[in-house]
């Protein structure tokens, strides 16, 4: 793993990872998939802080990691706990349905 | 031949002995508890196929071979095929890093080659660094093959069955690896080759004696993990048809089953590994090995059938929890228990200095 | 052999994304993400993290995804309710990749940065346990039970049929 090109393309991988989530964010109208597509975003910021843990030796990179998964947990909780009141409320999962503003 | 080819020989070599291994042990598992939990219920089992119905499991095997594979017509397809392919290839993840028996040197018979003759070898397939993480991690990827299995065949018993059980298996996951801390506290490792030679010596230094809490935490939430009696609400044999897999027959009923035999088996292994002592028998003064054969083993297998036995034991003794009763019991006992023997152990640990 | 991994997994991991953001049946969109989620456990294993590694497969793709596949299971979400519709959507959407490609454009900049993987990179458990304890971080990962304990209750409360 001592390939130089490696952390580049680790860095690369998580760009087009951190795109398509923002993607799926905007383009898709169901809300646990926009939820899920949020994940995707966080994993691909996780995965440039590991590899730039991994260019600069050191530690508080990946500890910073271990606390962006745990507020992950936490958010899709909580953030799946809403979508279920929401569901009961109006029955439908679709993003558009949710819209109480004007114009 | 490079060190790499003669290393890759080897790790297939290990691969194909501990997967025939397992396969073999679950055919003889399945007849070994039918026959033992027929004897606690004062009736006989299995015993006509072959003598003392040896044969059975063989039996078995043609009989679901030959069963029409039938799928539900609103079943969701991918993930009803997925499902059992799922659910063994985890089962089977995780025997990766289990070493099963002693580090032995291979004798130097004629006809093995040079590089092979005298080789110190172990069946473990990868000794990782982190092993007992990368066993949390395999056990929580072990959820999906349920979780698929009830939601595919679209049927309310399944679905019902697959969401129950799959609550019920990470509930005591939690649990489960609490009770390794105090382990890896006391050997300094994650490795489990490092826990079972810590416990080498006399065998009051097992860890089962020194750990009590970590062991009965560990066997609770174990039976829970691989859904056995009392812990088996999933397949919930009298209340909810045959839970998750009421809809699969045939060898994907067979794919199901075995995964969770070698559930079983593995979590077995594991209780011998980390709390019983491993290969290590109890008493410093044994010999190492009797004619030329690693009694490293011996001690090991009589281990893991006791455990096994016991299970079974259980099995034939215990009535079912019920749902509530079940999560109430893991988060509301097993887990403090296990917390409270952390802080504990690791306080002893901080206040003198000694692990163990 | 690493180097035929790593691309082997990162080929896999953006293939499933693509499913994620593609597929109409949300089931799928989860396991897809669950296959992503453990190739870049794989990729965090290569990049010489293992304790990381293994986090992302017990917390994300074991017990995240776990919730979310509960979530849409319980939710019954068969019907597929995607695709472009009202509002002009598909035009935000090509005004939406436009913006990621000035993310990617971006990367490039990044990419010309001196990356070179260190020499005497341990990161393992031990090294990771000791930054964690540390005085630098022993705050936050205390105050981080108290998040998670946080979100429990909220989410409990929040889920409810009747407080």
């Amino acid at each position: 793993m001592d390939n130089p090109a490696f952390v580049h393309h680790a860095v690369l991988l998580s760009l087009v990872l951190f795109g398509l989530g923002t993607l799926g964010v905007f383009l898709r109208r169901n809300v646990i998939t926009v939820l899920m597509c949020v994940e995707l975003m966080l994993n691909g910021v996780n995965l440039a802080f590991v590899a730039f843990s991994r260019a600069h030796g050191s530690l508080d990179a990946q500890v910073l990691v271990f606390f962006v998964m745990v507020v992950a947990a936490a958010e899709a909780a909580v953030g799946l706990a809403i979508v279920i009141a929401l569901h009961r409320h109006k029955d439908t999962l679709d993003l558009d349905a949710f819209n109480l503003m004007k114009g | 031949m490079t060190p790499f080819t003669q290393e890759l020989l080897i790790a297939v070599v290990k691969i194909a002995v501990v997967i025939g291994t397992l396969l073999g042990a679950f055919s003889l598992m399945t007849w070994i508890e039918r026959r033992t939990l027929a004897f606690m219920q004062y009736r006989l089992g299995p015993n006509r196929t072959g003598p003392f119905g040896l044969f059975q499991p063989i039996a078995d095997g043609i009989k679901l071979f030959f069963k029409e594979e039938a799928m539900p017509a609103a079943a969701d397809k991918w993930a009803f095929l997925a499902a059992p392919v799922v659910a063994v290839a985890t089962a089977l993840l995780a025997t990766a890093v289990i070493p099963y028996g002693p580090p032995f040197s291979l004798p130097g018979w004629g006809w093995l080659p040079d590089w092979l003759q005298g080789r110190d070898v172990q069946i473990l397939i990868a000794d990782l660094e982190v092993g007992l993480l990368f066993i949390f991690a395999v056990t929580a990827l072990g959820v999906y093959g349920l979780v698929l299995a009830g939601w595919a065949a679209n049927s309310k018993y399944s679905l019902l069955g697959g969401l129950r059980s799959s609550a019920q298996m990470f509930s005591y996951e939690l649990a489960l690896g609490f009770s390794w801390v105090t382990l890896i506290l006391a050997a300094q490792s994650f490795r489990i080759n490092d826990i079972v030679a810590d416990q080498a010596g006399w065998f009051w230094h097992w860890n089962v004696f020194v750990h009590i809490p970590a062991f009965l935490v560990y066997f609770l939430a174990a039976s829970a993990e691989v859904a056995r009696i009392p812990f088996d609400l999933p397949e919930g044999e009298s209340e909810i048809v045959a839970g998750f897999h009421t809809e699969y027959s045939s060898m994907r009923f067979a794919l199901i089953q075995m995964g969770e035999y070698i559930n079983l088996i593995t979590v077995a292994v594991l209780a011998t590994n980390l709390f019983l002592g491993g290969w290590n028998s109890g008493v410093p003064a044994t010999p190492e090995a009797l004619l030329g054969f690693p009694l490293g083993f011996v001690w090991w297998g009589a281990k893991v059938a006791f455990v096994l036995f016991v299970f079974i034991w259980l099995r034939g003794t215990l009535p079912r929890f019920r749902y509530d009763q079940l999560m109430q019991f893991g988060w509301k006992v097993l887990i403090p228990v296990a917390a409270v023997w952390v802080m504990v152990f690791a306080g002893w640990v901080a206040l003198t200095g000694r692990s163990g | 052999m690493d180097a035929v991994l790593f691309y082997v997994f990162a080929a896999i991991a953006v293939a499933s994304a693509v499913v994620v953001i593609a597929q109409r049946n949300a089931i799928y969109s989860a396991f897809a993400l669950v296959v992503t989620l453990c190739s870049l456990a794989v990729i965090f294993g290569l990049l010489g993290s293992p304790f990381i590694a293994a986090l992302q497969v017990i917390v994300y793709a074991g017990a995240i995804m776990v919730l979310f596949l509960f979530v849409l299971m319980l939710l019954n979400v068969r019907r597929e309710e995607d695709g472009p519709a009202a509002g002009g959507r598909t035009l935000r959407g090509v005004g939406l990749a436009l913006v990621t490609l000035l993310v990617l454009q971006a990367g490039t900049v990044l990419l010309r940065a001196d990356l070179r993987p260190a020499p005497d990179f341990d990161a393992s458990t031990v090294e990771m346990a000791r930054t964690l304890f540390s005085p630098h971080f022993l705050y936050a990962f205390e105050a981080t039970s108290i998040l998670i304990l946080a979100a429990l209750v909220g989410a409990v409360v929040l889920a409810k049929k009747e407080l």
